[in-house]
Order: structure tokens, then sequence, then C-alpha cells
């Protein structure tokens, strides 16, 4: 049965809506398939706008490797702005994919990718407009199954009843494996309908489903245990994680969108997983190993990237990036290829003890010489040993410096409120840090013309770290010693007016904290939050916090209990049974280290600290240097 | 830069929701994927040379779009037509390239003629609307603008309005038959008329007011011919190579 374009139907809505061309589709390189020449059928949607959602690597890669199957489909779709929902509703049109524009309800699998907590009522208006039933349970053989990934899936517990599924990691590979079992199963005569699709997927243990899983709560409200209800699921579920980067260089066909999106260029994954230790970094614990991309084949996907984009940045994504064992020669080789294109070269993610000067002035050779971003995270020496953030006072000042005596005027340091164990003098320690680098900064050259943004973000414990037990920072708390720090940077007159003062108030982290650590119960606040109308939570002019606690107090769910509580070590987490290979005890460990500023090393160049990845997933770390150097390109 | 080239354009179809912004990303891009040498600004954060010529506005198809790149080696027009075009989203079409010899081409462009497709609308109610905005001699209308709500006079600028009865369509679009078609040439004047403020005229003197979204197209935009009244090619200037 062939499927109709909607595109006729959405035309006449879209001059009355906000950047119509976001939902017109036809970017270079997307793929429209034949919707009867594939058995496999995926939509894949990134819960937010389209600015946001189209630059994101995970889904074009996965669109990509997708399309490459002969028998499956991909087509991609995002979170609809409420003047284009408020249309549809009116018109009765769907929920579209931006490439065919067919309706998402008639694809086999929604994939859904949560980079971020905060999709998730994004995630209920894309079901409701597609016509799927927001509960699992309520779904038909005719309803596609509601597949969740990315780093949010690693607790997919607050959404666990609006899905089917989740797998954990890295989606290449799993991705495939899934569109096969499905094509199997779609081959067979869906034996056993949805349930039998779902049990298939179960008993691989890479794909988790909620619903064959019961939750028992003791008398206090803790979990007592999570147990599969039926035969043949396994207790607990892995993460996928991809060995040799090399052997998936994608994405080869970057996606170029006509509208305007928030990164503009072209991107390629240097090397996955960070060991540096961070403990409040969900990402660096979950993507361990580290598995660099080789410098050669670096050097293909920007060559091929650029060729096939048309972009005129390129950036190289990492959670460290100049930890790559080789950085150093890839700047230089690719400075010395696109010398004189205006091709300019970002690095988004530096820290500032991997930081040198002739890197960046690689990076900016050709181009913009775009800002300079540091993290020391932590505004006090010791809170930087709480969360192993091994930055010292005199590493970052000599770092900036040199930064300002190379011609750079403008420096963003980026700090955290609300860290475990965290006490006012350690935030105001943030002030003194700043003007100590201005002081240096102007010494060392002479002049007064140079600037640093402090910008600050509200620390959020997330499952899978050391700091999963931790209490999370109530928001009066941050809020009062954020408008200390902000006082004491106004009110220095020698200073006071070269040092920039960015931050957020601190309501949105502790709805961000209920959603990170939540349990199952948690998503009836969800639902009743999307029902009054919430939508696009990570955008402030959107986002409310009243309703979120309003709507949570309605469902009997006690914010507090979930954010602000300290967990004991055995307290069952909701997502003890979700395995990223790291050992609980190791990170038992390792939050007790954190509160005695203790601090651990990074395992790609001392010994292996056992934090059990390795060993529970069969993989190890793979990283340079090869020795091998980036040759000029031929001109076409 | 050694030679400056002159671009007439079609946006089509689904990408006539392209705004501008859109369109100028969108040819930048091309211009490096294609490999034409585009010659940029100096300074600290240089630009392609690409300037634009009166861009349609947003969810307005047009069939006559200009802009102007410069490059840093010399380009054979027609060889440039092909690869811009071949490099382009399909409904962002190069039409005609030129050398530019004379002048100055946004001087050029005096004047637009539009097409506005009007559906579930009696021709015979559009024909009286349009002969009493014919009429009058002046038609004050307000538009939301940057600087907030402006009055103008939407009447001056038309130098014709018609109502089309055959409807033989156009290049690039599919003859619709239950529509009626309005055609007007408008001078170009500050602050700019657009078909929509004509049609907003139209409702204002007449309550004419289309049930749908009208679909607009510009078809031409050039110097205003004394004898016709439409507008010529801004390219022939170029073409001939003399002085205007």
């Amino acid at each position: 049965m062939s499927v109709e374009s909607l595109f006729p139907r959405l035309e006449p809505l879209l001059p009355k809506v906000q950047k119509p061309i976001q939902y017109v589709g036809g970017e270079l390189n997307s793929t429209v398939k034949d919707w009867d020449e594939a058995t496999v059928r995926w939509a894949l949607m990134y819960p937010d706008a389209y600015e946001v959602g189209l630059p994101n690597q995970g889904v074009q890669i996965l669109y990509e490797i997708l399309n490459e199957l002969p028998d499956t489909m991909a087509e991609r779709t995002y979170a609809v702005w409420p003047d284009l929902e408020a249309l549809m509703r009116a018109e009765g049109v769907p929920q579209f994919t931006v490439d065919g524009h067919r309706p998402v309800r008639a694809f086999d699998v929604l994939g859904v990718s949560f980079s971020t907590e905060l999709g998730y009522t994004n995630m209920l208006t894309a079901l409701d407009l597609a016509g799927i039933p927001l509960h699992a349970v309520d779904r038909t053989d005719d309803d596609p199954i509601v597949l969740a990934g990315g780093h949010a899936a690693f607790n997919p517990e607050p959404v666990a009843d609006f899905l089917d599924a989740a797998v954990l990691g890295d989606g290449e590979q799993i991705a495939i494996a899934i569109s096969e079992l499905v094509r199997e199963w779609k081959a067979e005569g869906e034996p056993g309908g949805r349930d039998g699709v779902l049990l298939r997927l179960a008993e691989t243990g890479g794909v988790y489903v909620p619903k064959f899983y019961d939750v028992e709560y003791l008398p206090d409200g803790r979990i007592k245990r999570v147990v599969p209800n039926r035969p043949g699921v396994p207790s607990r579920v892995f993460k996928h994680t991809v060995m040799d980067l090399d052997e998936w260089p994608y994405p080869k066909k970057p996606l170029v969108p006509l509208a305007e999106t928030v990164h503009e260029r072209f991107s390629v994954e240097i090397f996955r997983g960070c060991t540096r230790g961070c403990r409040f970094c969900q990402a660096g614990m979950i993507t361990r190993p580290v598995r660099e991309r080789s410098i050669t084949v670096i050097g293909d996907m920007v060559a091929n990237g650029v060729r096939e984009s048309g972009f005129n940045e390129v950036g190289l994504l990492s959670l460290s990036s100049a930890d790559h064992s080789e950085i150093a020669e890839v700047a230089k080789g690719l400075a010395d290829r696109y010398e004189g294109t205006n091709t300019s070269l970002s690095l988004p993610s530096t820290r500032v003890d991997a930081f040198n000067i002739d890197l960046a002035n690689e990076f900016s050779r050709n181009g913009r010489r775009s800002g300079l971003t540091f993290a020391p995270e932590g505004g006090s020496e010791r809170m930087r040993k709480v969360i192993n953030k091994m930055v010292t006072e005199e590493d970052l000042i000599r770092t900036v410096t040199t930064a300002y005596t190379q011609g750079w005027r403008q420096v963003k340091l980026y700090f955290m409120c609300g860290l475990p164990t965290e006490e006012d003098i350690d935030v105001l320690g943030i002030a003194d840090l700043a003007k100590k680098v201005i002081k240096a900064g102007r010494e060392a050259t002479g002049s007064r013309d140079i600037r640093c943004t402090v910008s600050i973000g509200g620390f959020v414990p997330k499952p899978h770290t050391p700091f999963q037990w931790a209490a999370q920072c109530d928001h009066e708390t941050v809020d009062r010693r954020l408008r200390e720090l902000r006082n004491s940077l106004r009110n220095d007159k020698q200073y006071g007016k070269a040092i920039g003062f960015r931050y957020h108030d601190g309501k949105p982290s502790i709805v961000e904290g209920l959603l990170s650590r939540g349990d199952r119960r948690v998503g009836a606040v969800i639902e009743a939050v999307w029902a009054a109308g919430g939508r696009f939570d990570g955008w402030s002019e959107h986002f409310s916090y009243e309703l979120w606690m309003k709507s949570a107090a309605e469902v009997g769910v006690d914010v507090d209990w979930f954010t602000v509580r300290e967990r004991e070590e055995h307290e069952v987490l909701p997502w003890d049974h979700l395995d990223a290979g790291l050992d609980r005890e190791w990170l038992w460990q390792d939050w007790q280290d954190a509160v005695n500023d203790v601090e651990v090393e990074d395992c790609r160049w001392t010994p292996c600290y056992d934090c059990g990845v390795c060993p529970t997933m069969g993989t190890e770390i793979q990283i340079g240097p090869t020795g091998r150097k980036l040759l000029p390109l031929t001109v076409v | 830069m050694v030679q400056r080239l002159r671009v007439r354009y079609a946006k089509r179809g689904r990408l006539r929701f392209t705004s501008h912004r859109d369109i100028s990303r969108a040819l930048e891009r091309a211009v490096r994927r294609a490999g034409i040498p585009v010659a940029y600004s100096a300074g600290f954060s240089p630009h392609p040379k690409i300037s634009y010529a009166g861009a349609a506005p947003t969810g307005v198809a047009s069939e006559a779009e200009y802009l102007e790149i410069g490059v840093s080696r010399a380009c054979d027009p027609l060889r440039l037509r092909a690869d811009l075009d071949a490099s382009l989203p399909p409904g962002l079409d190069v039409l005609d390239v030129v050398e530019a010899r004379a002048g100055s081409l946004a001087d050029r462009l005096e004047g637009s003629m539009w097409e506005v497709r009007l559906t579930g609308v009696d021709p015979a109610e559009a024909a009286s609307a349009v002969a009493v905005f014919l009429a009058a001699a002046s038609v004050a209308v307000e538009r939301l603008t940057k600087k907030g709500m402006r009055a103008f006079d939407a009447r001056q600028a038309v130098q014709t309005l018609t109502v089309v009865t055959d409807a033989d369509g156009t290049a690039g679009q599919e003859p619709i038959h239950s529509c009626v078609i309005l055609r007007m040439v408008v001078r170009h004047e500050t602050p700019a008329v657009r078909p929509d403020d004509v049609l907003m005229g139209l409702r204002l003197v007449a309550g004419f007011a289309p049930p749908s979204p009208p679909a607009v197209t510009r078809l031409a935009q050039g110097p205003l011919d004394a004898m016709t009244g439409e507008p010529a090619d801004p390219l022939e200037a170029d073409r001939v190579g003399g002085d205007l």
C-alpha cells in the first residue's frame, strides 16, 4: 500500500507560519526513496525545532546509513513550532517527514534521538499529531515502534510509558541490526504482531523494551527492584560501542539546508569517548573508551564533506578535541590544504591543559579568528578536585595570558554552579579567577583592551556518573550564589568593566534534574505538562517552571525527592538495569573520592583504574599516533 | 576582482518559501561547490562578492531575480550559467548570465510585473474590484514593517492591473483553470509596494477578499518600457555592450 505525500495539504498552511522553508525538505544530499521499494521504513525524529535538529550528527549518520541499506528507507521529522501545530490540528494534517512529506504513523519505526531530556514534551506533540497513541500499551499493529536513542536514553524511565523500546550507545551497528530484525519479522508475516517483534528485539539484550520490565517499589517510595516480566527477556540491557571509527566515516553526504540552522558547518567527529574523568560529565562516562579516528580518515572526510556541502567552516568534534593524539598534525595539514580558500576550522571543545597557541594559530590561519572558550567548570582549586577537572589556576592564567599576547582580545570562561559540596566561597572564587585573568592579561599585553566573559550553567546530576547519588543544589541557593558573584564582579572598579557575566536562573536545572534522574512515575508529570500546553522546554521563551511544578503537584510527584535528595549507596536507581559498562562499585568509590578531593588520572596515559567499561563491553582504547601526515589535495 | 557577471535566476515551486538570507547562503555554497572563482572582500571577515538586487519576498515565486558575482579569474558566462545551475538545488534555476559591461544593474530595475493567482474567486467580482482600485487617485494601506505599522499609498506605483481570463499558465507553473489571475506592473518605489499591498488595497476599496492565500510570482523586472509600460530585459544593455 503506497502512501500519498501530505505536501499538497501542508502547502496552503505554509504562507501563514514563521520560517516556512524549514518544513519543505529538499536539502542538498537528502534522500527520498520510493515507498514501495523499501520493506523497513524509518522516520527519524530530532525532537526540537528544525534549526536545532537538522545539524545533529547522530540523526544525519543514521539517516545515511539506513538509506544505504537496499530494502530500508529513512526520512526525517522535527518538532513543528506551535504556529504550525495549531494549523495542522485545525486542518487535520498529521505529523509529516520533511523528505517525502509522508505521515509518520505509516512508518515501521519512529526513532527519536534525545540529546537532552528537554525534548520529551516535543515527542508527545509529534506522537499526538501523528495519530499514534501516547502510551505504548495502547498502540496497535498499525503504529510504528517508537524507539529512543541518544544520551538521555541511558535513563529512559521517565518516558518509559511512551516508548516501545530504547537503545543505549552508538547507533550505527544497532540501527542496522534492528532494521534487519524487523525485515525478517515482516518477511515471516509479522508473527506475534507488535509484541512479537518487540520480544525479538528485547531478547537480543541490546534493545530495552520498558513494558517487559516491572518496577516494584518499597513502601518509602524507593525502587525495590526492576525485573523482566516475561521469559527470554534479559535482566540487564547493554550499551553499544562502535570500534574502529575509520570503518564508519559518516556523514559522507552531509545535509545542507536552505533554512538557517544553529551550526552552519561541516563537522567531523575526530574521536568518540573521553577518559579525562570529569565527574559531572555524563557524556564522558557513557561513551568510553576513547576511540580515535585516524588523521588520514579525518583528512579524507573533511575533503569530501567540504566538496559535497560547500560549507566554509569545518568543525572537528569530540568531547575534548585538543586531546587527539595527532591534533597538531591534523590542524597543520588541514590549514595547509585550505590555505587561501576562506575555509575556517573550529575546535569546539578545548581543555586548558591541552591547548597550545600554535594550534590556535593554525585554526585561525584561513578564516575568521573565532573566540576562545575554556571551561575550568569550578571556581576554586578544591571544587576542581571534587569534579576531577584538573586545571590549576596557574595553568589557566598562563594559557589565557598567552592567548591575549597573541592577539585574542576576548576569552570566554565556562563554569558550573550548584556542584556537590559547593559553598559560597567556591562560586565567589570565579570572580577572583576572572579578575586575575584580566590583571595578568593587562600586564602581559600592556593594553586595557582585553575582556573575558564568565558564563555559568547550573549543575544537574546525571545517571551513570559518580554524581548520580548526589543531592542536586536547590535553585534558591544557586540563584543566591550567582547574585553574589554578579555583585562581586559588578562592584569591582578595577576589573569589573572588562568582565562579562552570563548566567541563567536555577529553575530550569531543577526540571532537567527531575527528568534526568526520574523514574517511571515522572512520566505522568511530562504528560500533564504537555497536556497543559508545555512545548519546547529547551527554549526559555517557551519553558515554564511554574507549569512543571503545578503539574508535578497535581499528579502527586514530589520534585524535591527526585532532585535535592541524596541517594545512599545501595538504593536501586531507576537506570541500574541499563548497563553502560561502568562498574557500580567504581562509580561509588569515585563519588567518595570526589567528596574527599581525591583526583583520578586519565587511563590513556596512566594505568587502568578499573572503571569496568572495557572488560564489560569487550572494548579497548584506540588511540594514535599513527605517524601519518596529510598530503596536499590535488587541485581539481 | 577581474570581472563581474550578472545572473538572472528563478525561484520556483517549494523554494518560493526561501527568504532572501536563505538564498544568499544557498548561493554562496553552490558557488563553492561549483568551483567558481568568486572574489572575496578584503579585511578581517572576508565575504564573497555576490550582490543581490531587489529580492522577492518569502513565499513569492519569481522568474526574474537578479544578482551580480565578482570573480577573481575571467569566466565564460555560458559555462558559469551551466555550472551554477547544476550546483544550485532544483527550484533555484539559473536562466541567464551576462558579463557586466555598463552601468548599475539595480538602477535598471525600475519596475516588476507580478502575477497573482487566486482560487475560489468570482472573475466578475475581481474585475469590478480592479476597476474601483484603478479609478481611485490613491489607496492608503498599512503594513507591519520593522519600524512598526506604516501607512502608504498602494495606488500610485501601480502602472497596470488587469484580470487575465485565459488561464494558459506561465513559465514553470501548471495552468490552474479554476482560478482568477491578476497581472500587474508595479513601479519600484520607497516604500516598496508589493502585490499583497495591492490585494490589501482591493479589499479596502471594494471589499474584495479571496478565501485562500494568493500564489504570487514575479514574471519580470527591469527598465519600464515607455511604449508598453512593461518591464524590459535589464541585461540587454550588457549584451549590446553600450552605455545605458
